[in-house]
């Protein structure tokens, strides 16, 4: 395992690389730059920042450049933000956008599983049904839709909790159900569908023929082998929280990673949109690495060779 | 192996193809026949509905800025008294009365000079009036009556804050929203089955060198990669196609090459490669078919996928640009706005959520119509 | 005998799925018993309901079934007894096994988690009392180096060792009866043969009923005193064995009995032209070690000989891995092999597709599964005509037919079925249409892989008698690849016997059969053809 792990990290490599090069040509090629105002500076002005920036070397050096200083850990500096490293920004960015998504990942997770198993048990009765219809829901209502009703009521009409800002527990409650919703939703629909299979499967009937107490079937037979796929998904289901994040955010004007990208990209912040483009594929790498290695704890006949 | 528990029917009479088995259990299931409908309903509605919408979806009215929807013709009786009175402000008269009614204006006119006829002019002018006409002059032409006919805009859903008919939008934003769905869907459609029907057909150094990629691709923060895109080109929508859809084929792609690969395991197709079948014969009669009923299945599921990711562009302000309109920009706005008018998130976010319920029954549905279980 | 003396009694019992096309009445009135120390088994082809019964009767039923009648363990009532009170009967005194150890235990759990897991619960043991009963129970079960394989996981075990371990749990609470579902049925016959012996040895020392549920009729009558034939939810017939094998009352019983393959086939002259050689024919998958990556090598078939005549049959048998149906595909071309293939003086080893066409139209195959190699999309028809559509392209629409319709009636099927699709036949009319869409191109070399493995022995027959009539009609040569030595010698003159990718043994199938030469093929031979023997002595003195 091992092995594995150290083959996948060095295959992270390549990736990483090809997302840093395409991002960087992408954004160069693109017409506009950091310093097109509404009202055009003047040459000499927009000469002198080009060359403090760099960005009047070829476009190649500018490539290698930023390369060099990424090894070093260096994002270079943000053209929007006067004064401050990308690095610097993003490491106040970061640690608020991790909070959010760790959070809603975890209580998704939680929920759906215990939605999705009760579903199952009950196939076919009202909480079943329930369970079917707030999972079609939360599939089906974007959050961009969630986001803004649940502020609506609870924080304009009912005034129970803030509806913007970042900091307090209380900030924390409506972003996190709001992103964690839809992924609560394909988790419980995901559980539902993999505890229906386990229930029927021949090891668990074989629990029930030597006369196992109902609960230890369920969790220690059924469940354990249910949860499994919801475990390959957390992988993609942490993508879909990055993106989300970056509704969340700006409904509930939160300062994470995902409001600087928007922003960012808006003003054509090279830097900035580079530091966070790279930050996201390492996390997405790294996660799905630890999600796999997961996997193989959990499941002795997984073999990675 | 031989205790299958299958109790072999004695063989039918006629003869049921799986598409006419899954055509048959389709039917039973309601709520896919439902969304069936729905759909329907909201496809020609969005073919057509613009067509015959009373409003242009870009048409502003500047005096009906966030009214309310309502079944009643706008303007109601309490704005056209004002909005009399602001007109004849300007021509010199007193209004001595004014009735509303039956589509017309009835105002009673008096003035220490004589009226001018002309002075229908200012009634004509507003929005509101049109076809002023004095219909009685007193002899000494100090006092008259007008009547003129009074505009029925009728704003079922409202208006937005700009003064445009919340109907009209909606019924626009659906055609584009069902237009991106449907051409990006496609996209998506045509790179993922042609990639990934390749990669598992042929199979070996040519299959793992195809699916690296794809997980290259796969783990590349892609919605970032689409907001670059739609950001530093422009919103253009063509572009958003070519970005949504190229998204979204790698789902297709992998789903379509496992298939492909189990299938060519499968011995049918063994059997075919004795008879000496050529590898395009295999890959056109006994594996495309095969997959049909799952890519038609995703299909249905990716399109709300791709409906959704434009929305979410949409809402970001990335997509497509005004005039037009898409469900996205609508729930933004409508956010925006919701504590004075909420019927202007209320609509749209409902439109968007009965599309996407209809898309997602209809996709449930035929899963369970053609990928079942017990065969 | 009284009533009260009876372990199981089942009376009157009738299961009842409800399926989206209706009810399914799976049993329909099924009374039967079971004695102490007796050895009972229910046999009966695939849907006659033999499994349902004790599903039923041990509340296992899936839940759109539903039970009537009623089960008594010792005098208590089983049906509709309360969860609580029928877990402490079931696992204690009435334990079962099933049919495929691959999926019966928990793949998440070591081999002495999930053995403990009866003793703790009902014999409320201490974890480490159970932890050294689960030894000695594996010890008894004759698990090699059981210490060891506790801690094991089930997919690190093999088959044989899988459902060691599961006769090791049934034994784990002294139980009254146990109910073996099939057990033996998704094993080789030597491992067949071993877990029989095993189980025939228990019941001697440890003196449970056994109730067996299989559709194998050698087992029958090796393993049990007493016998009930099912068929389609209802008990045909009930007796002895003896008396029941020897003097059969019903219709249905005297088909199963005559029902085992028979007959023979006498070898090709010398003389008779080779049609297919094989030399050193060598099949190896997986890729050497690499960088961070294990050998993942296999040699499934090393260097083989193999020579072919007009008019005759080369069985080849051998157990599950011992690349017997690799050799089929090779000989065929149809995976990357190595060594030397000829067919017809022609060197077609390592010829691409294109190449490989002309000579298809004169090999073919018909594989073992009857509901996997029949497109599913296509009718009957279309699947019959492929061949004829690429080597005899220029046939007109109703030339082609009427091959068709030649073909089907040729392998005893109606010609007019030919619009049907392949879900709406049985599995023994579908390996008729496999059949037919083989020889319609008139093939010289047929290789046939396992072609009555999934079939019910009676259909089974019928398959073979086909077989062999096609075989005369037009001299075709076979190679038949199968597990069922009782079948090969039926249908083939010569014989190979396979072990990890070699053959051990070959010649004339009545030399082989008569006088084997090696230790493998006498072991597969008794286990195949002796199980009366091989079981009834080691009942009494306990090898």
């Amino acid at each position: 395992m091992l092995a594995y792990a150290l083959r996948r990290l060095l295959g992270a490599i390549p990736t990483i690389f090809i997302i840093v090069t395409a991002a960087f040509f992408m954004m160069r090629i693109a017409p506009g730059g950091p310093f097109d105002q509404e009202r055009a500076l003047e040459p000499t002005v927009m000469a002198n920042l080009n060359e403090a920036f760099g960005l009047d070397r070829p476009l190649w050096e500018q490539y290698a450049m930023y390369l060099g200083n990424l090894l070093r850990g260096d994002m270079g500096p943000s053209f929007i933000y006067r004064d401050m490293r990308v690095h610097e920004i993003l490491g106040q960015g970061l640690p608020v956008s991790m909070q959010l998504g760790m959070t809603a990942l975890l209580l998704a997770f939680v929920i759906g599983t215990a939605l999705g198993s009760i579903a199952a048990l009950r196939q076919n009765t009202r909480a079943d049904y329930g369970v079917i219809a707030v999972a079609t829901f939360g599939i089906t209502v974007p959050n961009f839709v969630v986001a803004p009703v649940l502020s609506l009521v609870f924080a304009v009409i009912l005034s129970w909790l803030p509806a913007q800002g970042w900091g307090r527990w209380d900030q924390m409650i409506l972003p996190v159900i709001a992103l964690a919703l839809p992924q609560v939703a394909v988790i419980a629909r995901l559980i539902r569908g993999s505890m229906i299979e386990a229930l029927r499967s021949d090891h668990v009937r074989t629990a029930r023929a030597y006369g196992l107490p109902a609960r230890m079937v369920v969790i220690k037979h059924a469940l354990r082998a249910a949860v499994l796929p919801a475990i390959s998904y957390l992988g993609p289901a942490a993508a879909a929280l990055l993106t989300g994040s970056i509704v969340i955010e700006q409904v509930f004007n939160i300062p994470g990673i995902g409001r600087f990208f928007v922003n960012g990209a808006l003003a054509r912040d090279y830097t900035l949109v580079m530091g966070t483009v790279v930050i996201v594929a390492v996390f997405v790498v790294v996660f799905n690495l630890i999600v796999d290695l997961l996997y193989a704890l959990l499941d002795p006949r997984v073999r990675y060779d | 192996m031989t205790d299958l528990a299958t109790n072999t029917p004695e063989v039918a009479a006629g003869s049921r193809s799986l598409w006419a088995v899954a055509m048959i259990r389709m039917r039973r299931n309601r709520a896919a026949m439902a969304s069936l409908v729905i759909l329907i309903v909201l496809a020609l509605a969005g073919i057509f509905g613009p067509m015959l919408a009373p409003h242009s979806y870009a048409e502003v009215y500047p005096e009906f800025v966030k009214v309310d929807p309502s079944l009643e013709p706008y303007p109601q009786e309490a704005q056209i008294i004002p909005s009399a009175e602001t007109a004849l402000r300007r021509a010199r008269v007193d209004i001595e009365s004014i009735e509303v009614g039956g589509g017309e204006v009835v105002i009673g006119l008096s003035s220490s000079r004589e009226i001018d006829p002309r002075i229908t002019r200012y009634v004509d002018r507003s929005d509101v009036f049109s076809n002023a006409e004095i219909t009685e002059i007193a002899e000494d032409g100090l006092s008259a009556t007008m009547v003129a006919d009074v505009q029925q805009l009728y704003f079922l859903m409202g208006t937005d804050a700009n003064g445009r008919d919340l109907f009209s939008r909606i019924l626009i934003s659906l055609r584009i929203s069902l237009m991106i769905g449907a051409l990006a869907t496609g996209v998506a459609l045509l790179i993922g089955v042609l990639y990934g029907a390749t990669a598992g057909f042929v199979g070996g150094r040519v299959d793992n060198v195809m699916m690296r990629i794809v997980d290259i691709l796969y783990s590349l923060p892609f919605v970032f990669f689409v907001i670059l895109l739609v950001v530093f080109f422009g919103r253009n929508l063509v572009l958003m196609f070519i970005a949504v859809g190229a998204v979204e084929w790698l789902d297709m792609a992998r789903i379509v090459r496992g298939q492909t690969l189990s299938l060519r395991r499968r011995e049918f197709v063994q059997a075919a490669e004795t008879l000496g079948v050529s590898g395009w014969d295999i890959l056109r009669r006994h594996i495309i078919p095969n997959t049909l009923g799952t890519v038609i299945i995703y299909m249905t599921l990716l399109i709300p996928k791709v409906i959704l990711l434009e929305s979410f562009l949409s809402f970001l302000g990335l997509g497509v640009q005004e005039p037009l309109t898409s469900l996205g920009v609508l729930i933004a706005e409508g956010a925006k706005n919701m504590r004075n008018a909420p019927f202007m998130l209320f609509y749209p976010a409902a439109t968007m959520t009965i599309l996407l319920f209809a898309l997602n029954f209809l996709g449930d549905g035929l899963r369970d119509a053609l990928d079942p279980k017990d065969r | 005998m009284a009533e009260q003396e009876r372990v199981l009694d089942v009376d009157n019992v009738r299961v009842t799925f409800d399926t989206p096309d209706g009810e399914v009445r799976a049993v329909r009135g099924v009374s039967m018993h079971v004695n102490p120390g007796e050895s009972v088994a229910v046999v009966g082809e695939s849907g006659s309901g033999k499994s349902q019964v004790m599903m039923a009767a041990m509340g296992l039923l899936a839940s759109n079934g539903r039970v009537e009648g009623s089960v008594r363990y010792r005098g208590q009532e089983l049906v509709g007894l309360p969860l609580k009170a029928l877990n402490d009967i079931r696992g204690v005194k009435v334990t079962m096994i099933f049919q495929e150890p691959m999926t019966s235990l928990d793949p998440l759990f070591t081999i002495e988690d999930q053995l403990s897991e009866p003793l703790r619960v009902h014999g409320g043991l201490s974890k480490r009392e159970a932890s050294a009963r689960v030894l000695e129970l594996l010890e008894l079960v004759q698990i090699p180096n059981a210490k060891a394989r506790m801690s094991a996981y089930p997919h690190e075990l093999s088959g044989g060792q899988r459902q060691r371990v599961m006769i090791a749990m049934a034994l784990a609470n002294d139980p009254d009866l146990l109910i073996a579902d099939e057990p033996t049925t998704a094993l080789d016959v030597t491992i067949q043969a071993e877990i029989l012996q095993l189980l025939a040895d228990l019941q001697a020392r440890l003196g449970m009923s056994i109730l067996f549920i299989t559709h194998d009729l050698g087992i029958v009558e090796a393993f049990a005193d007493r016998v009930y034939v099912m068929n389609k939810g209802l008990v045909e017939e009930e007796g002895p064995t003896e008396r029941v094998f020897h003097a059969p009352q019903t219709e249905y019983t005297r088909m199963l009995l005559a029902a085992e393959p028979e007959g023979h086939k006498a070898p090709v002259g010398p003389d008779a032209p080779v049609l297919l050689r094989g030399e050193n024919v060598q099949v190896t998958f997986g890729r050497p070690k690499g960088f961070l990556r294990p050998d993942t090598q296999l040699h499934a078939v090393r260097g083989i000989n193999l020579t072919l005549r007009k008019g005759q049959t080369i069985g080849v048998v051998g157990e599950s891995g011992s690349g017997k149906s690799t050799l089929g595909r090779a000989l065929l071309q149809m995976l990357p092999s190595t060594g030397r293939v000829v067919y017809l003086d022609n060197d077609i080893e390592g010829l691409d597709r294109a190449a490989m066409r002309p000579y298809r139209k004169g090999l073919q195959m018909v594989f073992q599964d009857p509901y996997g190699s029949l497109s599913p999309r296509l009718t009957t028809g279309e699947i019959i005509a492929e061949g004829l559509q690429v080597h005899e392209p220029g046939l007109s629409r109703k030339e082609r037919q009427r091959r068709v319709a030649e073909a089907m009636s040729d392998v005893g099927l109606d010609p007019s079925m030919r619009n049907r699709f392949p879900h709406e036949f049985s599995g023994g009319q579908r390996q008729r249409v496999a059949i037919a869409r083989a020889v319609i191109l008139r093939p010289q070399v047929i290789v046939l892989d396992e072609p009555t493995s999934a079939l019910d022995r009676s259909v089974q027959k019928q398959v073979i008698e086909l077989l062999r009539r096609l075989q005369v009609e037009h001299e075709l040569s076979y190679v038949f690849i199968s597990h069922d030595l009782a079948v090969v010698r039926a249908l083939s003159d010569y014989l190979m016997v396979m072990k990890n990718g070699e053959v051990v043994e070959e010649g004339p199938v009545d030399a082989v059969f008569d006088h084997p030469t090696t230790d493998y093929t006498r072991t597969l031979m008794r286990a195949a053809f002796d199980l009366t023997s091989l079981l009834r002595p080691a009942a009494r003195t306990g090898t």
